[in-house]
This record gives C-alpha cells, structure tokens and sequence, in this order.
C-alpha cells in the first residue's frame, strides 16, 4: 500500500507556477532521492509533503489522510523535516534546539520528561553532536548546525524523514555516517526517507527510487538504473555527462564531461 | 528573584518625601497589620499614596516587559518593543483628544479613550499589514506599525502646538509616563490583564522557542502558525494597551528587559517570560522610586529614570557579551 501518495499535485507561489501536475507513490520504509535543477520545485514538493503548503490542485496523502486534514501537531508526529539551513536571532543552545523536537510530543505547560531527555540525547549520540550540546547554535559551524538539526528531526520520532540538502555541508566522515544512520533508521524502524540532493551519485548510491524534477514535472521517476542515464540527465539539467556502472555495486555514476 | 521584588518592595515603600525607617514597616506587616510599629500618619502615606503606586509601577513593568519578549520573538526582530505595532501612538493621541475635550473630569474618561486609540491603532495596523491574506508577514506588520506611528506623532505634534499651557502640561506628562494617577480599581484592572495575559501567553511559551526559529521550522514541528501568531499578538497587544492607557508611555522597559533576561537565563521562553515580567516590575519599580525621591519633593517623570538608567547599562552588556 502507497504510505504517502501525491495526486496530480500543482502549486504555485503567486503567479508563478512551481509545481505541475505532480504525481507519485512511496511504499513505507523506501529511501527515495528527489533531485532536479535548481527551482525544479524540489524543496516545494518536500513541504507539499508535510502540509506546510497546501496544493493549489491535487492531493497529497499520508497514510491514507490528506495532509489539508491533520492537525499541524499530528502531522509533525509523522513526518519531520531538515530544512537546508537554520540561522537564529536570540541564542539558543544546541541541546535546546534538538527538545524542541519534542514539541509535538508535549502538552502546554508541561516540560519534557526524562524519557524526552533520553530520546534527545540518543538522537545526539546518533548525529555525533552530544559534543555540541551546551555551544550555542549559532556559533557552530555550517555542518555542525546541519547535524543538530538532523537530531532535532529524528527527536520527533517520525515515521517520513524529509531531507533538503541535508549533506551538503557534512564532511566525508559524517556524510558516511549520515548514511548509514539512515540507512540504519530505514532498515530497523521502517523510516521511510525522501531526501533532496544535487548530488546525482549520493543518490544513484543510496536510493531506492529516484524522482527527477525538470520545471515543476516529474521527468522520470523510477530505479536509480532507470533514472540516471546520459539522455536524462543531459535533458534535463542542459550538460555532457557519461554514464557507466561503479564496478562495486553496479550502481549508475556520472560524470561530468568539461572541455 | 520574586524574594528580590519583595524587599525592593518595601525599600521603595521606605523612600519618599517623609521617609519611613524598612525595618518597622517590615515589623509592621509581620506583625499581621496591626502592630503600633507605625503613626497612622505614616500608615496613610504608605496605604493610600506609596503602596498603590509601587503595586501599580510593578504591574506596569511587568506587562511593558512580558509584551516586549512575547513581541521580540514574534516577529523575530530585537528591536522590536511592545509599542512597535502603534499602541504608544494611538494611545497616546487618545488620551490628547481626551485631556483637549475634557474627558479628564470624567471617570476613567482619559484611559478609556488611551485605550480605545490603542486599540483602532492596532487593527489599523493588523488591516494594512494582511491585507487581503491574513498571513501577517512580520516585515509588513513591523512597517505599518512605524507608519501609523510617525503618523500620529505628527498627529501629536500638532495638538501641541495648538493646546493651551494647562493642557499641554497634563499631556507632556502623559507622554512621559505618570504612575502617580491611577486609582486602585484601575490597577486592579491593570493586574488582572497581566495574571490572564501571563497565563495565556504562558501556555504558548514553546511555541514562542519555536517561532523565534522562524516560521517554516514552527510549521514543521507541529506548530499552527498563523493562528498561534494572531492569538498571542491580540492578547498581547490587549493587556499592553490596557497598561499604556493608564500609565502613558513609558520607553525601554520593554525592549530591554526581556534581553537582559535573555543575556542572564538563555532563550527558553518557559523561563524567560516569568523572569522578565518579575525582573520587569522590579526595575520599574526601582526607577519610580528613584523618580520621586531623587529632586524630592519635586517629581521626574519616570520615563526619564528609565531611559537614563537603561540605556547606559544596556550599552555596557552589550559591550561585555556578544549575542
């Protein structure tokens, strides 16, 4: 059965047009790359997803239920983003930010419980940021801040992991360890994972299933083998690439051909 | 910290023009009230003139101090200060048309007319910022306060051109902020507003530590934006209009008080709102105190206090810990 499932989905921001005609379904527990050309409408497909924009057209559905109908408190129970970037005004500290996951959890007026704090600090071990709990936010460093909002996510407990750009500012060590925690996440608690990313090989790499985005439309949508070819990719983001097999695991690999 | 506010408390109560030894009027209340600690002389100067006024400056600071956190992190600006969406302006050119057309003599006539100002201004403000969606962008609210503002400043000014001597004394110290005026019912009032206010605002202290994170992120996390923003800034702007209208404009609590607290005790607004609502009366006060006994038997306006006092020690923080 389709978890979360998008029906000829169309959104505009004022006149401009984002998304067209947008149509997909991800079975639970997948890991599946949303990549495109910068405005292909990727990130905005990614807050269809939680409800934080409303269709102009379409349906999006979680679990059966159209995202227009939860409750902002019971759709942030399911599904959690990592926005490509946080900046703050009034200082916060790492720890704090990572609780705040926990909000959705929470009653008014009740502060979280040690089973909350439990559930943060685990979230911290994973991401590597226990270090970082007491810094300030932000003072830490583009990555850093990029792994503690990562925690600050898997704090929510969700069951759809939405990721924009989340690897961008990891280096090696931790982009390595990113993956396998989702991969982890996927494998043991079901986690299905949507992530965004320019990098065409993370994703040949670690997804499932691929979605390729070209001006607001779904251009090919399928195995990382289906997707990746030479012919989409130089259609749809305009540049000579060549295409074999990594001999490790016979995953797509591009490569950028320059003069 | 509430301990703190005490004994400023019964100091302030202390000072004035005839002073009153702390320690009898500490022995005065132990003794339930009723003890000979006191002249009766003495307890008419403590009852009637300093006690309302000390209660009535706490609630004031405490309100002027809550608004100023609860509106800094709403629109995520720390310039921002509970007068930011137009209450001082139209408030302020409330009670003028008051003290012009004489409402003065009327019970409760100038506040309710500050009241009223405050009021229509802060709509006005809502209307031109949402416009025809009621998404109440942070950076249209913010300049349509400034607006309305300058507008009735200019308002204002020329009230005061045309005013006469008497009339524009009773003004000029309603612009300034005067704690010496309310009755005991309108501070009681005036208290009311700050426990429901507080109470209310209390209840969405996380969803301020979210908004302040922007408006995407509290989205993400369970957070109904639009809603919690209009809920907190009506209740908001309610219980500061309520305060304005009875103590006039009284500048820098508001702003600077809730970033002290954030400087001493960190972001977290479960804490940070009662903190800056105690520290809030505690500081104003403080200032009141110092207003009049400082030139006594003559009288400062207590916004002067304030702003003397403040900005130095606001610049010197700065200076000392970055944000």
């Amino acid at each position: 059965m389709a978890f979360i499932q998008a029906e000829n989905i169309s959104f505009a921001y004022g006149q401009k047009t984002v998304l067209e005609d947008v149509s997909f379904s991800i079975e639970p527990g997948r890991m599946t790359a949303l990549i495109g050309p910068n405005g292909s409408g990727k990130t905005t497909l990614l807050k269809t997803i939680n409800g934080t924009l409303c269709p102009r057209a379409g349906r999006m559905r979680i679990d059966g239920r159209e995202t227009t109908r939860w409750s902002r408190r019971d759709i942030a129970r399911k599904v959690a983003i990592v926005p490509q970037d946080g900046s703050l005004i009034f200082p916060f500290y790492a720890e704090e930010i990572v609780l705040m996951g926990r909000f959705p959890h929470l009653d008014a007026y009740r502060f979280e419980e040690k089973q909350d704090y439990r559930i943060v600090r685990e979230a911290m071990e994973k991401t590597d940021t226990l270090s970082l709990a007491a810094r300030r936010f932000n003072e830490l460093s583009a990555g850093e801040r990029q792994r503690v909002l990562i925690a600050r996510a898997l704090a929510q407990e969700p069951e759809v992991l939405l990721l924009d750009e989340s690897t961008v500012f990891l280096d090696l060590k931790h982009q390595a360890q990113f993956l396998t925690l989702l991969k982890n996440l996927n494998a043991e608690r079901k986690l299905t994972v949507i992530f965004v990313t320019h990098d065409v090989n993370l994703a040949a790499k670690n997804a499932e299933r691929i979605i390729l985005l070209a001006s607001g439309k779904i251009y090919a949508i399928g195995t990382p083998a289906e997707v990746i070819t030479a012919e989409n990719i130089e259609r749809v983001y305009e540049v000579d690439v060549g295409v074999d097999r990594d001999p490790r695991d016979g995953s797509p690999r591009v490569t950028l051909l320059t003069i | 910290m509430s301990l703190g506010l005490l004994a400023l408390g019964i100091l302030s109560l202390s000072l004035g023009s005839v002073p009153i030894d702390p320690d009898r009027i500490f022995r005065f209340f132990a003794g339930g009230g009723t003890g000979s600690a006191l002249s009766s002389e003495e307890r008419l100067i403590l009852f009637s003139v300093r006690l309302p006024r000390i209660v009535f400056a706490g609630v004031v600071g405490a309100t002027l101090a809550l608004g100023g956190a609860v509106f800094q992190a709403i629109l995520r600006n720390p310039l921002a200060d509970p007068y930011i969406l137009g209450i001082s302006g139209g408030s302020a050119l409330g009670a003028i048309v008051g003290i012009v057309i004489g409402a003065g003599s009327f019970y409760l006539g100038i506040p309710l007319l500050a009241f009223a100002g405050a009021l229509v201004t802060v709509f006005l403000v809502f209307f031109i910022a949402g416009g025809a969606r009621s998404r109440l962008p942070d950076n249209a609210l913010l300049l349509s306060g400034v607006v309305v503002n300058a507008f009735f400043s200019a308002a204002i000014l020329f009230f005061l051109s045309v005013v006469n001597s008497m009339e524009l004394h009773s003004i000029t110290f309603w612009l300034m902020g005067d704690l010496s005026r309310a009755s005991a019912g309108e501070i009681f009032v005036a208290a009311l507003c700050l426990t429901g206010g507080f109470i209310l605002l209390y209840a969405r202290a996380r969803q301020l530590n979210l908004m302040v994170q922007g408006e995407d992120t509290a989205a993400h996390l369970g957070v109904n934006v639009p809603r919690t923003k209009k809920w907190l800034l009506g209740v908001t702007s309610l219980m500061i209009s309520v305060a304005v209208s009875l103590s006039g404009i009284i500048g820098f609590v508001g702003i600077m008080v809730p970033h002290l607290m954030r400087l001493a005790f960190g972001s977290d607004h479960r804490l940070l709102l009662p903190v800056s609502g105690l520290f809030g009366a505690a500081f104003l006060i403080a200032a009141d105190t110092l207003a009049r006994t400082a030139l006594a038997p003559a009288e400062l306006p207590v916004g002067v206090i304030t702003a003397l006092c403040g900005a130095p020690y606001f610049i010197f923080l700065l200076k000392r810990k970055t944000f």
